[in-house]
């Protein structure tokens, strides 16, 4: 009985260590920047492992790149400031969301644009097979 | 005209999907292009690796084109590069900084003995803030700098006799023409 507890009080310290480690921890001063920055590093994207978030990725200059906004946020940098300085130096690709600009417009409008034409594509089907439909009731032919 | 349609838009599609592959066979898809390309260099001032007393300020740079190179001593494929640097880019005679960038500068003083120095000057970034000034994220990286301090040109990885002779030597050769008529004056 012993031996468990002891075995679980060491697995219990073992995995509180891990996430300790896990990522680098930051001095927030209360839970709110800790919010802040959480949500503000989930839109950035890490350069190293590009298909990761800047909260999520282990990447040393994502690291450096953490320390950063925070070191921004604590000088009372607002959050688009923050992108801002970081795609100044790193393009918009830093940002998972890319930004509305004329160089993006088809990124954004195309979806939207193709589901217009199938739309009045199939509008025009539907309503030319109601035609053919009444128009076989009129004729009154029996199938 | 309503039969050849989807035959249309299916070849349409194809020649599309056909573009995407050759677009991601002729494109390195991880390479960020540099917002830096035709715009002033970030100010720095950093610590020379072998007098760590003396800092040397972008400024000091003025005057003649420089290539910067992001390196670090734990950067293998700055090791691949190295002997490109001494043999290739030297022979250029245009100035070759070296940026010792996220290092331990003992590490890097002892890579210099090891693999030879191939700089005219080198700095170090330890702390790697000057490094993402000029959004690096992988080592190496070099960026080609005018006389006037403004960003020409970057190359992302390591510099191969392809990419020096495609790339590298038209953006020189750009900016000594620039340079000439100004001379002239």
């Amino acid at each position: 009985m012993k031996l468990v507890a002891i075995r679980v009080a060491l697995l219990a310290g073992l995995i509180a260590l891990g996430s300790a480690y896990a990522i680098d921890p930051l001095p927030f001063k209360d839970r709110a920047e800790e919010v802040r920055f959480q949500h503000l590093a989930k839109q950035l994207r890490c350069l190293v492992c590009q298909n990761q978030d800047l909260a999520d990725s282990e990447a040393e200059l994502a690291q450096d790149l953490r320390k950063q906004v925070f070191d921004l946020m604590r000088e009372g940098k607002s959050d688009a400031e923050i992108k801002q300085y970081l795609v100044s130096r790193y393009n918009d690709f830093v940002l998972y969301d890319p930004p509305l600009k004329p160089g993006t417009w088809l990124l954004w409008f195309t979806p939207g644009v193709l589901v217009l034409i199938g739309a009045g594509v199939l509008v025009n089907i539907l309503r030319q097979r109601a035609r053919h439909v009444q128009a076989e009731h009129e004729t009154g032919e029996d199938w | 005209m309503s039969r050849v349609l989807p035959l249309l838009v299916f070849t349409a599609l194809c020649g599309l999907l056909g573009f995407g592959i050759w677009w991601n066979t002729h494109h390195e898809m991880t390479e960020v292009p540099s917002p830096l390309i035709g715009k002033a260099a970030p100010d720095f001032a950093l610590p020379f690796l072998l007098e760590p007393t003396k800092t040397l300020a972008s400024k000091d740079l003025r005057g003649a084109p420089y290539l910067l190179n992001v390196f670090g001593s734990w950067c293998p494929t700055c090791q691949d590069e190295h002997p490109i640097l001494t043999q290739q880019i030297k022979p250029l005679g245009i100035r070759l900084v070296g940026l010792d960038w996220r290092d331990d500068p003992e590490d890097a003083k002892r890579w210099i003995v090891q693999f030879g120095n191939p700089y005219d000057t080198l700095v170090t970034d330890r702390d790697g803030r000057t490094g993402i000034d000029f959004g690096v994220y992988m080592a190496p990286e070099t960026f080609l700098i005018d006389a006037d301090g403004i960003v020409r040109y970057k190359r992302i990885g390591m510099f191969t006799p392809e990419n020096i002779r495609d790339e590298l030597l038209p953006k020189i050769a750009e900016l000594t023409a620039r340079r000439v008529p100004q001379a002239a004056r």
